[in-house]
């Protein structure tokens, strides 16, 4: 699966989630394939999270962006933590993001706090590589993780272009290195 | 709402600059940039917002977007990318070139008041300079590793498709059909020396102290990686020599030959034969293991040195020591004790007081003590010879400059090293008042040693020389011979600064070091290898617990700690065996030698390769690729991940093809699980070579098995490698076994039980051994035990304090006293920490 396609696939996903009826035409700029939107009523709209926000409007589910001048910023915040920390990772990297996100969900239900948000959405679409990538000891150990990816997995509509990811606590397993 | 910002942070431009526009009420912090504000974040992010609600905005756009919520878009875009283009943009010396109307855009925004009053207030005048101190502490960009598709990126969806392209599947069907070249195995004859038309590489692991029992973090580090290398080069057909050995002079072995009232020679005959055995457990393959304590050590370190004398690059000094009459030594640091003369302190340590924690030096305390005899020591001149290394700097950077740029240095080297000029290199002194060691032959040094630093490097030279009598061969001759230097990173500076200064001043054109690869540090478990608390794995410890010095060698190296410090666990062993070895690799190649002896009457069957095998062996054929890859670039760790590739997309292909079924089926059903067999069982053979510099012992063993012809070692990795046919239709393979045994988990509890460490006053849990060593060191065990308390107290108490935002002068006191007795803990502990003269001209 290679990048380009997979942030188109989010956006397809974050439509029918949305339930916007007509999907969009996308187009791709630059080779690192960065996704375009372009719009009758101004300029293109450049960019994974742009274009998410802006579907979102689209939708008339502002809500999903925060609910306060506060709120919107840290799902803000969020986003950018999705482009800027989490795509492209090492594997170095991913151990420490992981880290981190589990220490922040101990407290919070969702990235942003109290409500599901976008971040929640577009959080789960980049970090779903990594989480198919955990064994059960792993799962455990990033167990507020776990239970965050679990719960936004099972969101209806949500999942549409990934396949589940088993998040369950049992001693006997298969490790997908079989 | 309160905001942390640092000076001379970037990031901090725009947030301050928006906060002033909008003149929106908020508390401002002045920290430093290690503050953690955000807790839950690995590293410290700055600037950061603290929301009254409870929120933590650790994103400096954030920030801004709801300080500017309000506004039109304009205003807050143009606030975060001036901010974000500020380091670039204000440089002058940056040129735009025809991106005329950016330059402009910058210029205004940066004429508003808030911004340049930003700038003040983080850069404080001092311009884009004020910005080091942050820029140092950030880890090193990643970015070229990330946004490749390179495979050490280990994005599991590249793993499992690299697609192949209709002439790749062709191209590999060709070179497999071309089989095994008839060129012979080549024979390692000593001595091995430099020839003409071949790539000459001599690669060299840093000497292991004598002194100490190898831990299992120092073997990963040193001598695993060079064994790995050099096994692998072999392979490669390139000529390589890999040398070592045993550094013996120095205080340590010195005490030690006291302490068990033997002579030095003796303590290190005794010692070196240790290190021997468990390099030979590990299947080290070393072309020579050595020692420094040689004839040619004197010979050529001596000759080095008077090089330098007579070019000009030695410098005189005097420095006062305090020295013991009774015990007829100079005395380091650690063993002088003196009340202090700040404080009145009683048990002041020669190089600072554990009370008032001031640096002091020896010679100032009061009432000092020899620490070994309780005599008073005098103070006493001495005369000492400096290496005048900033006379050598620019002759240095010219070569480094070339070697890095050239060479396969690890990002860590470059990075110690360009850290170690840039602070500025001083005169460094290269002898000390000791017995055991190489003897200063300058008359007026008389009774006199090299001090070890300057003489160990110089150990690879006389060991080589002992090897052979044409050493100068590899080492006066870089026009023809690579040099790889492996080591852990904490001995980088001495090979990319010290010795090649030394050889760069003896101007006898030395062969100098091409590649440098260091590691980081291995820890165990959540702790650091402790002889003195027993914790850890040991050299000598491992072949006791049964598990095989393959599985060892494995581990290690997938655990190798390349980009960063990493951890040796026992469960991880056992997962990384159970699931790796035991699933993976042994059983693919089990199952593949199996069905050619269950269903074949262990004859390899015909094979007619269909498009889909024929993908197969492209695939198996871009992993071998990628392996060499990474391994010429000494990717150790990235390259053992192909190997594991390539086993399951051999696993795969036989869950797939199901020749088990098969057999049982019609001739063109049994063909075709005589096919996927046979390529199978090839997959295998390849598998055992590509295998040979991890774990050599099964290498031989899948080789046995298979019967394979010698011949396949030396063929599938020269150039950029060729997956051949090695066994072809009715080549009889030997007896198939399992290769490796599950570590079952109470195995595993037990021995994780038996390493996990103690306080070393529990004599019934230690093994001997690790006390006697504590003694020797003139490590005080018993102190070891309430400094490991007191370090333990002292940290909650400072956690304490950040946590309730206690007043920073009183943290910065509280965290100096942790320092402290971290410090004294490390000497409890009988740390090396070498004697060194004051007054400047440490290091």
């Amino acid at each position: 699966m290679n990048w380009e396609n997979m942030a188109l696939r989010e956006l397809s996903s974050l439509e029918k989630y949305l339930g916007l009826k007509k999907p969009n035409k996308y187009s791709t700029q630059g080779d690192k394939k960065v996704p375009v939107l372009q719009n009758n009523q101004g300029p293109p709209l450049v960019g994974l999270i742009t274009i998410a926000c802006h579907l979102v409007k689209e939708a008339k589910r502002s809500n999903l962006l925060g609910e306060s001048a506060e709120g919107r910023a840290v799902v803000q915040q969020w986003l950018e933590y999705r482009v800027t920390r989490l795509d492209g990772c090492t594997k170095e990297d991913s151990k420490t993001i992981l880290k981190e996100l589990n220490i922040h969900l101990q407290d919070n239900v969702y990235l942003a706090g109290n409500h599901f948000t976008l971040a929640d959405t577009l959080m789960y679409y980049g970090i779903h590589p990594l989480i198919v990538d955990l064994t059960v000891q792993e799962k455990e150990q990033y167990l507020n993780v776990a239970r965050w990816f679990d719960h936004i997995q099972h969101i209806p509509s949500l999942r549409h272009h990934l396949p589940p990811v088993v998040v369950l606590r049992n001693t006997i397993y298969t490790s997908r290195h079989h | 709402m309160k905001l942390f910002v640092s000076e001379g942070n970037p990031h901090c431009l725009k947030v301050l600059a928006a906060l002033e526009l909008t003149g929106v009420k908020c508390d401002v912090q002045y920290v430093n940039h290690e503050e953690k504000v955000v807790q839950f974040l690995n590293h410290p992010a700055l600037p950061a917002l603290l929301l009254p609600a409870g929120q933590q905005l650790f994103s400096a756009n954030a920030i801004c977007r709801l300080v500017l919520s309000d506004p039109e878009a304009v205003s807050m875009a143009d606030i975060v990318l001036w901010g974000a283009l500020h380091p670039i943009l204000s440089d002058s010396s940056f040129t735009l070139g025809e991106h005329n109307s950016v330059k402009t855009w910058f210029d205004r925004v940066a004429a508003v008041h808030s911004c340049q009053s930003a700038v003040q207030k983080v850069l404080q005048g001092k311009g884009l300079q004020a910005m080091k101190s942050y820029m140092q502490r950030q880890p090193a960009p990643q970015n070229s590793q990330c946004r490749d598709a390179q495979p050490c990126n280990n994005n599991p969806a590249e793993e499992r498709q690299h697609f192949v392209s209709e002439e790749e599947c062709e191209a590999a069907a060709l070179a497999w059909n071309k089989g095994l070249s008839s060129c012979p195995a080549p024979d390692r004859q000593h001595p091995i020396l430099p020839q003409e038309g071949k790539r000459n590489v001599l690669v060299t692991s840093a000497l292991p102290y004598v002194n100490n029992v190898p831990h299992l973090g120092n073997i990963i580090g040193c001598v695993l990686s060079a064994d790995v290398f050099s096994r692998y080069g072999r392979l490669r057909g390139w000529n390589m020599l890999f040398v070592c050995g045993t550094d013996e002079y120095g205080t340590a072995t010195e005490n030690k030959a006291r302490e068990e009232g033997l002579t030095p020679q003796q303590i290190c005959d005794k010692y070196h034969a240790v290190h021997s055995s468990i390099y030979s457990w590990f299947q080290i393959d070393f072309d020579f293991f050595g020692r420094t304590t040689t004839e040619k050590q004197t010979e050529i370190a001596q000759n080095i040195f008077w090089r330098l004398h007579k070019h000009g690059y030695l410098v005189e000094d005097t420095v006062e020591q305090l020295r013991c009459e009774n015990c007829q030594r100079f005395l380091a640091d650690r063993f002088v004790e003196g009340t202090c003369p700040h404080c009145s302190y009683p048990e002041a340590r020669g190089d600072q007081c554990d009370k008032c924690g001031r640096l002091i030096n020896a010679v100032e305390l009061r009432d000092p003590q020899c620490k070994v005899c309780r005599q008073t020591p005098v103070i006493r001149s001495s005369k000492h010879l400096f290496l005048d290394l900033p006379k050598l700097e620019s002759q240095l950077e010219q070569w480094l400059e070339k070697s890095t740029s050239t060479g396969d240095w690890t990002t860590n080297a470059k990075q110690i090293t360009h850290s170690w000029i840039r602070d500025g290199l001083k005169p460094r002194c290269i002898t000390r008042d000791l017995h055991w060691g190489t003897p200063v032959p300058h008359p007026d040094f008389k009774e006199k040693v090299f001090y070890v630093w300057f003489d160990a490097p110089i150990g690879y030279l006389s060991i080589t020389a002992n090897y052979t009598s044409e050493w100068e061969r590899w080492w006066k001759n870089p026009l023809q011979v690579e040099l790889y230097n492996f080591m852990a990173k904490d001995n980088v500076p001495f090979h990319s600064v010290v010795f090649p200064c030394s050889l760069l001043g003896a101007q006898d054109n030395y062969t100098l070091v091409n590649h440098l690869v260091a590691t980081e540090y291995l820890n165990y478990e959540d702790t650091k290898f402790s002889k003195s608390r027993g914790t850890g794995v040991f050299g000598d410890m491992a072949k006791d617990t049964g598990i095989p010095s393959d599985v060892w060698r494995f581990y290690l190296l997938y655990v190798r700690p390349e980009g960063q410090d990493s951890a040796f666990s026992w469960a991880d062993m056992a997962m990384k065996n159970n699931s790796e070895l035991l699933n993976n690799l042994g059983n693919f190649i089990n199952r593949a030698g199996m069905f050619v002896t269950k269903f074949f009457e262990g004859c390899v069957p015909v094979m007619e390769l269909q498009r889909e095998d024929k993908e197969l062996l492209a695939v198996v054929g871009w992993e071998l690729q990628q392996y060499i890859q990474l391994m010429d670039k000494v990717k150790i760790r990235d390259a053992l991940k192909h190997i594991l590739n390539i086993s399951r997309h051999g696993n795969q292909y036989i869950q797939v093809n199901q020749p088990w079924k098969k057999i049982k089926g019609e001739e063109s059903e049994r063909l075709r699980a005589g096919t996927v067999t046979g390529v199978a069982v090839n997959i295998a053979c390849l598998l055992s070579v590509m295998l040979l510099p991890y774990m050599p012992l099964v290498s031989q063993i899948i080789r046995d098995q298979l019967n394979a012809p010698q011949s396949c070692v030396y063929t599938m990795l020269q150039g950029s490698g060729t997956f051949v046919c090695s066994l072809s239709a009715g080549h009889r393979i030997g007896t198939v076994s399992p290769l490796f045994q599950k570590l079952e988990a109470e195995q595993i509890e037990a021995l994780k039980k038996r390493f996990g460490g103690h306080t070393p006053s529990t004599p019934a849990a230690a093994p001997a051994a690790a006390i006697k060593v504590a003694a020797v060191e003139g490590v005080d065990s018993e102190k070891a035990e309430q400094l490991v308390k007191a370090v333990a107290e002292q940290g909650d108490k400072v956690r304490a304090l950040k946590a309730q935002k206690a007043e920073k002068d009183v943290i910065a006191a509280e965290v100096s006293k942790l320092l402290e007795l971290k410090t004294q803990l490390a000497l409890a502990e009988g740390k090396n920490l070498e004697p060194t003269s004051k007054k400047g001209k440490k290091k």
